[in-house]
């Protein structure tokens, strides 16, 4: 079991609130993103359900138990940090063996689970080796493996792929969403990355200055997002904005277009543009357009079309997909 | 573009560097030689430089006027006893200074560190008195008490400055592993940080060696530790330089063969944290 439940925590560091007021539950063996700008709370928050930090208020209840003041090794949770944290003075089978030992498992019990984890992370041949002697993404099995081992209520993940290159990213990213699968146990995942966010969680949940700002499934928060942080938030590259009479016409304090909502013309539609730059990714090709008044626009288009810097452009937003905010930037 | 060095700049400094070790090792070299000449070699009005007459009965006459052996040993009890002693003591509070700091971990830190610019004769007389109604006056408990109170404040700044470079995240893994408080520092603080304590208990091993000021005070002939046996053949009968210089020798051997083996861990010690 691993539901966890926030009642109104706050955090303050002396005088700075980090976060004022959370309250989230989240279900037994879900998958849930906490994502962010930096600064915006999402590692305290991570950090206080661990127990590495003490809420300044509020309550943390691990399957209803009350565990706000309890020491994080209490609580049965288990951390991959950002920075591995691996122990440097043990082999690998040690790294991963020592959560086990530190429960007092008997030492036949220790090896049948750390060779069975080695054996699910393909770590099997590094066993003996040092941390040190390993590429950063072998060494983020190791965390994954000793997280594992322990058999814990719920895994929490602090931006654990921002050490790794771009194709390694993407590997880890679906061997940890394999891995929710196969173990189907509660996960609780910080990044700032809204494309892991959005392919990894069950639930998502929008941090914006300590405060959560939605909290929902992914094609939610794409869909209808609550307001206009979170629209601009999720979705890649980033909604457009639109103030002023353009926004009044259709009865909203601003409006925001998806790049993919846009039906592009040479010829004629509502707002013109030129094309600035041409981001040709063969599956897709950005155009970032300047439109006459209205600004700068971000458009996809299919990757066979050929655009060049000065090209003069016609943009027709899809006008059931022009999401409307209010003065104070809430979804109408 | 890493920088040209000229032959005459180079030679330059290698004749700078070895006149300036010359300098600072000539006194030792000087009572080594000493220590092998008679005594009217030693006070000779013009100075040999090597023993016209070798001879080696310094040294037993050192040992026979007063056991060397019985110093040393005092010598190693205090001095080893003190730093691991201080070593216990100062593993907490360096872990608490460096992981939990509050906000006056700083001025707590520089309060300890005061302690030890304050002349020692300043607080002799309290420390005299405390230690005669203690009954711990030439005592060797009493000596390796007093030795590691006075080397704490650096055993703790030296700890504390280590323990700073190692990676919270790591001990954070710890507590999340399920590691209580004694396991987080047995574990994984001090093997990690086996370096910066190995050269803390060097260093600490050295001070408190050397130490003469509290050893001449509080001992006589009991607890006397190597710097007593020096000091005991530098007065009442005159000054017998052979002798003096032979005892020196015996008393500096050991802790200079230390320093010798150690040096590569004593240097990284005292130089760790200028570099990364």
């Amino acid at each position: 079991m691993g539901s966890i439940t926030l009642e109104h925590v706050n955090k303050s560091f002396g005088e700075v609130e980090i976060i004022p007021d959370i309250s989230l539950d989240i279900q037994n063996g879900e998958f849930v993103v906490f994502v962010g700008p930096s600064g915006c709370g999402k590692s305290t928050l991570l950090r206080l359900i661990a127990g590495l930090e003490d809420t300044t208020s509020g309550t943390i209840k691990l399957d209803g138990q009350d565990v706000t003041d309890a020491a994080p090794a209490k609580r049965g949770l288990a951390m991959v940090f950002q920075s591995y944290a691996l122990y440097p003075h043990m082999s690998v089978r040690d790294n991963i063996a020592f959560p086990l030992k530190m429960a007092k498992l008997p030492q036949a019990e220790i090896d049948k689970k750390v060779d069975y984890a080695a054996r699910t992370l393909n770590l099997g041949s590094y066993l003996d080796r040092r941390p040190r002697a390993l590429s950063g993404g072998q060494r983020q099995r190791v965390a994954i493996g000793r997280a594992i081992v322990r058999e814990p209520k719920a895994f929490l993940f602090d931006e654990p792929l921002s050490n790794l290159d771009a194709a390694l990213r993407v590997n880890m990213r679906l061997e940890i969403t394999e891995l929710h699968q196969q173990l189907k146990t509660t996960m609780i995942y910080v990044t700032h990355d809204q494309v892991e966010a959005m392919t990894m969680a069950d639930r998502i949940v929008v941090l914006n200055a300590g405060n959560v700002e939605q909290f929902g499934s992914p094609l939610d928060l794409y869909k209808k997002p609550a307001n206009r942080f979170v629209a601009g938030f999720i979705g890649s590259p980033k909604m457009n904005f639109v103030d002023g009479p353009e926004a009044t016409k259709h009865n909203a304090h601003s409006i925001g277009v998806r790049p993919e909502h846009f039906k592009l013309s040479t010829t004629e539609g509502a707002w013109r543009g030129t094309v600035k730059v041409a981001e040709q990714l063969g599956s897709d090709t950005f155009l970032h357009v300047e439109t006459d008044g209205l600004g700068l626009f971000t458009v996809r288009t299919d990757g066979d079309q050929t655009f060049k810097h000065g090209d003069v452009v016609w943009l027709t937003p899809d006008p059931s997909r022009i999401y409307k905010f209010d003065a104070a930037g809430l979804a109408i | 573009m890493a920088r040209r060095v000229s032959v005459q700049t180079k030679v330059g400094f290698t004749v700078l560097a070895w006149a300036v070790a010359l300098l600072l090792f000539s006194p030792i070299l000087w009572t080594l030689l000493t220590a092998f000449k008679t005594e009217a070699e030693a006070i000779a009005s013009q100075p040999t430089f090597f023993p016209q007459n070798f001879t080696l009965e310094n040294f037993s006459a050192v040992q026979d006027r007063s056991d060397y052996f019985k110093h040393a040993i005092n010598s190693i009890i205090v001095s080893v006893g003190s730093t691991l002693l201080g070593l216990i003591i100062a593993i907490p509070a360096a872990w608490s200074m460096a992981f939990a700091p509050s906000k006056r971990t700083k001025d707590i830190l520089m309060w300890m560190l005061s302690t030890k610019m304050m002349p020692a004769v300043g607080v002799l007389i309290p420390i005299y008195l405390i230690f005669r109604d203690l009954r711990l006056l030439d005592t060797v408990h009493g000596l390796t008490l007093i030795m590691t109170l006075i080397n704490l404040p650096i055993i703790v700044w030296m700890l504390y400055t280590y323990f700073k470079e190692i990676p919270v995240d790591i001990l954070e893994a710890a507590r999340m592993d399920g590691a209580e408080l004694w396991n987080e520092i047995t574990h994984v603080l001090v093997p990690m940080a086996v370096p910066g304590i190995a050269s803390t208990l060097l260093l600490n091993v050295i001070l408190a060696w050397n130490e003469a000021f509290w050893t001449i005070t509080l001992t006589s002939g009991r607890a006397g530790t190597l710097t007593a046996f020096i000091s005991s053949f530098s007065s009442p009968q005159g000054l017998f330089l052979a002798k003096l210089s032979a005892a020196s020798l015996l008393a500096i051997a050991p802790i200079l063969l230390l320093g010798w083996f150690s040096q590569k861990q004593l240097v990284r010690g005292l130089t760790f944290g200028a570099v990364k």
